[in-house]
């Protein structure tokens, strides 16, 4: 169906050019599906976007072979590819609601797809082959009256408008709640059951086993790895997606590190004991926390305790209140009812002038550290004020794998992985006791995310430091926590060991979250 | 084999930029000296010469003459310090207060806000010239007065960036830290708040620093501002006016002045505007 060779694709950036894909060769034969998986800056996306002749602004394209169909495209101009492109090959992005014309119904959006085309069919039976409830109702909503699986069902509706052959998806899951991701998931694998041939792109090993017959791994640009998927993850061959398997987390992966870095030489911050009245080993202590805002009733009775060097997850669906959670117990907002302990000592109902002494006790860590820092502050100045007056910026960067040379940059001019540990490393220089982590590797690259949580299971093995941990990926969480809570709607529905409650789920809406993760089913190594 | 799947990018003409921004800043310059020293360039701006009454510009009268026999030009140039003095003193009392009711109302609760807010929209919703007018007649004409109200009529400006910038910033994952760490709301404010939100304030005082000499000019044509026979720029336009058909110098020249301080303020701070929106970018 598809086959290109040698393809390049560069952009000017400034005055030089930056090389995003450099040299893939890729078949797609009718009725497969075919996964490009890699990391952010892989080229993934510009590989799968140059096949459609949608390769971006000032790109230039360079192949030696690109057929579709049979037929050399090579010197296809952009009015050629408008007509291919909406009846060969349908376009599924991975944030919807910027894919979708926010000013236009659902049923106008497909509807102009339908027109174009001149293709047989209407919006209610599209929007109903997608699986959307009510489809005739939805057709008249816009794409803000959805939630995110309606749009993205609704997107895909109409990238299969004109019937094209060809689906491609690009991280079509990523923003997804898990149980609306295994929903989509299913979609997709009924549309190939169907005889459509997919290309998927996607970062999720676990996403890619569920659905692909072949993997191409990419990295900088290039092919790496290729091969049927089963054998490719059970048994890889190049150390790249040795280590990209392995970064995976999960229930099989507890205890063992992710990442295949060296262990940091545990330098342990001279302990620091809890403060005198502490003697129990609770460090937070969270009862009947109730938060109202108006009629709507975000947190809804939720009971918790961490002790001493523990790790306890929360996990739940976007919507079901564990952020709230967070910034109750972090003492941000104040409950409506219920009460929070730190220390053994009354947390909330206090005046923020009394809280002050104990704050830096209590730390935070959120998914987006850039926001998280000052933006005209350097690395220094940010760790350098996280020590009070104190020295020891270096040993405490060095500790979470960050050399002295980050100290003069900004964290914009850092990674998203190094900025995160500047993050780690501010939280850990007061010596906290509790360090409350809010999503704190979602939005990090898969082997970037098995270092960072490397570096968090350490943290607690040397200082004893607790977590809060809140995440919505249960592997994750399953990895790491000793115990979870799982919440609901603003209610915790099932808490206790992680193992008790993961393997042996007893409410159905555990069961129902643990059955749509998808899941790497390859032996661990 | 090379094909281009998209349209190249188009090729930037680059004009001579620079050139206009460099002309008014040494323009700029030429005005602060003047106010500053303007002994240096020009003779007593208060020296009447009965025999040389109203004279054309000329070799020995650059601007000409006024009705007393005055030079034009060297009350021009002492003019300067008037008009500069009370546009930068206007423009510093604005952004000051502007900055600090922004931040108060970027700050508090919803009804302090709202009350703060309004009055900004009250004091916006009046044309400038007009809302001076009132406030000279409150403060007294001269020089004090007209800085304390064109100080407070142009102050909406800046409190409402601040505001918005405020409300941005305290919503910061910074802020949030700036607690964790046990930061008391002063130290909070005056640490992350106020350095995060002024930042384009010195952009916005150099393009209001032109409204500002503008309506300087335009109160002491009104005889609110300096008076006579102070060689203020407005009120030199209007000892002019009567004039005009005999001798278009007297306010014509120090009107063309007042115009070229106003754009040159205007090219300056709108190419400060595009490197700073480009540095924050």
């Amino acid at each position: 169906m598809i086959s290109v060779r040698d393809l390049r694709v560069t952009f000017p950036v400034g005055r030089t050019v930056v090389e995003a894909v450099r040299g893939v060769d890729l078949d797609i034969a009718a009725g497969e599906c075919v996964a490009l998986v890699g990391e952010s800056g892989s080229g993934k996306s510009v590989t799968a976007r140059t096949l459609v002749g949608l390769a971006g602004r000032g790109a230039t394209v360079s192949t030696s072979r690109f057929e579709i169909d049979g037929k050399d495209v090579r010197g296809y101009g952009e009015r050629d590819w408008k007509r291919l492109r909406g009846s060969f090959a349908g376009l599924v992005l991975q944030d919807a609601l910027v894919s979708l014309d926010p000013l236009r119904t659902v049923g106008a959006e497909i509807g102009e797809v339908l027109r174009i085309h001149k293709a047989p069919g209407d919006v209610v039976s599209l929007l109903s082959a997608v699986h959307v409830p009510e489809p005739s109702r939805r057709a008249k909503q816009y794409p803000h009256q959805l939630s995110g699986g309606l749009r993205q069902r609704a997107l895909i509706a109409s990238a299969i408008a004109a019937g094209p052959p060809l689906l491609i998806a690009d991280e079509p899951t990523t923003a997804l709640d898990v149980t609306v991701q295994a929903q989509i998931l299913d979609l997709l694998a009924e549309r190939r059951a169907a005889g459509e041939t997919l290309l998927l792109i996607s970062h999720d090993l676990a996403v890619v086993s569920r659905l692909a017959d072949r993997v191409l791994v990419m990295k900088d640009g290039r092919v790496i790895e290729s091969g049927d998927t089963a054998s490719l993850l059970a048994a890889p061959a190049h150390p790249y997606t040795r280590e990209l398997v392995r970064a995976v987390p999960s229930a099989a992966s507890r205890g063992r590190r992710l990442s295949s870095t060296a262990v940091p030489d545990s330098v342990a911050l001279d302990a620091e004991g809890p403060p005198e009245g502490a003697a129990d080993s609770v460090v937070i202590r969270a009862e009947g926390l109730r938060k109202t805002y108006g009629r709507h009733t975000v947190v809804d009775g939720v009971d918790l305790v961490v002790r001493r060097g523990e790790i306890v997850g929360l996990v739940g669906e976007s919507g079901s209140g564990k952020t709230t959670v967070a910034q109750l117990v972090f003492g941000l907002v104040p409950p409506t009812s219920g009460t929070v302990a730190f220390e053994g000592a009354p947390w909330t109902g206090l005046k923020e002038r009394r809280r002050r002494p104990r704050r830096r006790r209590l730390q935070f860590i959120s998914q987006d550290p850039l926001s998280a820092f000052d933006p005209r502050w350097t690395v220094r100045r940010i760790v350098g004020e996280a020590l009070a007056g104190k020295s020891g910026a270096v040993p405490l960067l060095e500790r979470v794998g960050l050399s002295a040379d980050v100290l003069d940059r900004y964290p914009r001019q850092l990674s998203g992985g190094q900025r995160q540990r500047v993050a780690i490393a501010r939280a850990l220089a007061p010596r906290p006791s509790l360090i409350i982590c809010d999503e704190p590797v979602s939005a990090l690259d898969v082997s970037v995310q098995a270092q960072v949580l490397d570096l968090l299971a350490d943290i607690r093995a040397t200082d004893g430091t607790a977590l809060l941990f809140i995440s919505h990926d249960l592997g994750v969480v399953h990895h790491l926590a000793d115990r979870v809570l799982v919440m609901r709607d603003g209610s915790v529905v099932e808490s206790g060991p992680i193992d008790d409650v993961f393997h042996h789920p007893q409410h159905e809406y555990t069961r129902a979250l643990l059955d749509a993760v998808p899941t790497l089913e390859v032996s661990q190594r | 084999m090379t094909i281009a799947l998209d349209r190249p990018l188009p090729v930037r003409i680059r004009r001579p930029r620079g050139v206009g921004v460099a002309l008014a800043g040494a323009f700029l310059a030429f005005a602060v000296a003047a106010a500053a020293l303007p002994g240096l360039f020009a003779g007593d701006p208060l020296a009447a010469d009965p025999r040389h009454v109203l004279e054309a510009p000329s070799a020995a009268h650059w601007f000409g003459t006024d009705q007393l026999g005055r030079d034009v030009f060297d009350r021009v140039v002492h003019g300067a310090r008037h008009s500069l003095t009370i546009g930068i003193a206007a423009t510093l009392v604005a952004a000051g207060l502007g900055v600090l009711l922004g931040l108060l109302a970027g700050l508090s609760h919803k009804y302090a806000d709202e009350a703060l807010s309004r009055g900004f929209d009250a004091l916006a919703a009046f044309p400038l010239l007009l809302l001076a007018l009132l406030f000279v007649a409150v403060a007294g004409p001269g020089t004090m007065g007209l800085i304390v109200a064109i100080g407070i009529a142009t102050l909406p400006h800046y409190a409402r960036v601040v505001r918005s910038q405020t409300f941005v910033v305290r919503q910061a994952g910074y802020v949030t830290q700036a607690v964790a760490f046990g930061d008391s709301r002063p130290r909070l404010v005056l640490r992350h708040v106020l350095p995060n939100v002024i930042g384009p304030i010195p952009v916005l005082a150099v393009i209001g620093l032109g409204e500002a000499i503008l309506a300087a000019a335009g109160l002491s044509f009104l005889g609110m501002g300096p008076q006579p026979p102070s060689p203020e720029w407005g009120a030199m336009l209007s000892e002019g006016r009567g004039y005009l058909s005999i001798a278009w110098w007297t306010s014509i020249l120090p009107g063309v002045v007042v115009t070229l301080v106003v754009i040159s303020l205007t090219v300056v701070g709108r190419r400060l505007h595009r490197r700073f929106e480009g540095r924050t970018a």
